[in-house]
């Protein structure tokens, strides 16, 4: 199956090396570093709070709010400091990749706010992110209906692989380059985040989703040791 | 002094108050805590089919046929019947607004202090900048409503005051009060402690003042195993 070596030698469904860990901003109400291998996230929750502009305040519910960025040394070539067109529609695919798991009904007219950072980055990164930032929002004692678990998909020509690093996503011949990002419940099949960046065969997306299942309970596991070793 | 606050401390969020408490575990949102027929899920758990689920990260805990998820970590949540440290930050025509540490801010009605107030006279009575032990009456929508209206509630004058984790505050308190009572002891300070994290000493000297505050940070700084109480009383004694 696996006509395509992968350049660090993991097979097709394999992960690259996790770390997790929770309570790493002393700070923040809720905190949590998450790594696939040499991508590395931190995310950190503060709230809830009063929100402001107060035009955003809804007074049947508080409000997610997450924000994402990678920082500036966390790529080869330095990336300019600031807000881009890509943070800002990754911010945006984050929030909605974790508000269907966090109940917010008690906290009207409030935000919480999730910072999330890209402190090095191999590819991956919206899904180390949301990774992380679900463990902090766990940490931050907010009532949620679930973990999330996120993961990268991809092809290697036919090969349908999982957790691609760059030298994977760049990938050229075949089929092309395809990055395929899903988020899930940790304990349900209701999927949360689903985008695509290259092409795929639509008979082939079934295939995709079991592999992310699969990779999903790994990380699940990961995610709920670093929570259970917090102990206060 | 007019008013004593001694007292403030003795709210019912005092851990380990229910008969029995069997097990206790660390669960995450979504983990199934017990599964069967007999169990009633009470705060911070929810039914679904015939397991018991926890809503959020916490320790899990078993009293008789109740099941429970405490909170260990994040930011306080205000809940009816709380008392709170805080600090006056404005005076409007009907109160005081007071910061307590929370997304709203708390709000003391004039018709909640103790005694008659006139309106012309609110600033004699509790000042911009004034530290206040007081109740949590309601919480609301638009914000937390305050009384100093029963005992130990009131103005707490000079002293200092800093903050803790409000997760650790049932830890300072001790069981019944026993950490918090020895530390009172041992130094000769007046302590009160609000469930919001914020805690007031006045004692004797700077000295004494100092010393209840480093036991207090000793004890919230982090895990200790059994005999805490002593621990921190032999440091006390040195």
């Amino acid at each position: 199956m696996t006509a395509h070596k992968r350049t660090d030698g993991r097979t097709a469904t394999e992960l690259r090396p996790m770390i997790a860990k929770v309570g790493v901003i002393p700070n923040a109400d809720g905190s949590a570093i998450f790594s696939f291998g040499d991508t590395v996230a931190i995310a950190a929750v503060y709230g809830p709070r009063q929100l402001h502009p107060q035009h955003m305040q809804d007074p049947s519910t508080g409000i997610l709010r997450c924000t994402y960025d990678l920082l500036s040394f966390s790529v080869y070539d330095r990336k300019k400091p600031g807000p881009s067109r890509r943070s800002q529609e990754i911010s945006k695919v984050t929030e909605w990749a974790l508000a269907p798991a966090i109940d917010l009904v008690g906290f009207p007219n409030q935000v919480v706010d999730v910072q999330i950072y890209i402190i090095q980055a191999d590819a991956g990164t919206r899904t180390a992110g949301i990774n992380a930032a679900s463990m902090a929002l766990a940490h931050a004692g907010l009532p949620m209906k679930d973990l999330i678990c996120s993961v990268a998909c991809g092809k290697l020509d036919k090969d349908i692989v999982v957790d691609l690093n760059k030298d994977e996503e760049d990938f050229e011949g075949g089929e092309g380059p395809t990055d395929f990002p899903i988020a899930k419940f940790a304990t349900s099949d209701d999927f949360t985040l689903m985008q695509l960046d290259g092409m795929i065969q639509p008979e082939r997306v079934k295939e995709v989703l079991e592999v992310a299942k699969e990779a999903c309970k790994e990380i699940y596991e990961v995610q709920k040791k670093a929570l259970k070793e917090v102990i206060e | 002094m007019k008013n004593k606050i001694n007292e403030v401390h003795e709210t019912e969020e005092i851990e380990g108050t229910s008969e029995e408490v069997k097990k206790r575990k660390i669960v995450v949102p979504g983990e199934v805590i017990v599964s069967g027929e007999d169990y009633l899920p009470s705060d911070g758990t929810k039914r679904v089919g015939k397991d018991i689920i926890s809503n959020r990260f916490g320790l899990a805990e078993e009293a008789g046929r109740v099941i429970r998820v405490l909170p260990i970590t994040g930011a306080f949540i205000p809940r009816r019947g709380n008392t709170v440290l805080g600090r006056v930050i404005d005076i409007t025509f009907h109160g005081w607004l007071v910061d307590i540490d929370t997304a709203a801010s708390g709000f003391l009605p004039i018709e909640e202090s103790p005694r008659f107030i006139s309106k012309n006279e609110m600033d004699q009575f509790l000042a911009i900048g004034d530290v206040i032990a007081a109740k949590i009456m309601g919480v609301k929508a638009k914000g937390i409503d305050l009384t100093l209206k029963s005992r130990g509630l009131g103005k707490l004058e000079d002293g200092f005051t800093f903050r803790v984790s409000p997760n650790r505050v049932p830890r300072v308190i001790g069981k019944e009060g026993s950490m918090i009572n020895m530390i009172k002891e041992k130094t000769g300070c007046n302590i009160s402690v609000g469930q919001n994290g914020w805690i007031w000493i006045k004692g004797e000297s700077t000295d004494n003042e100092i010393k209840a505050r480093n036991a207090i940070e000793f004890v919230t700084e982090k895990v200790h195993g059994s005999g805490l109480t002593e621990k921190v009383e032999a440091m006390l004694e040195k």
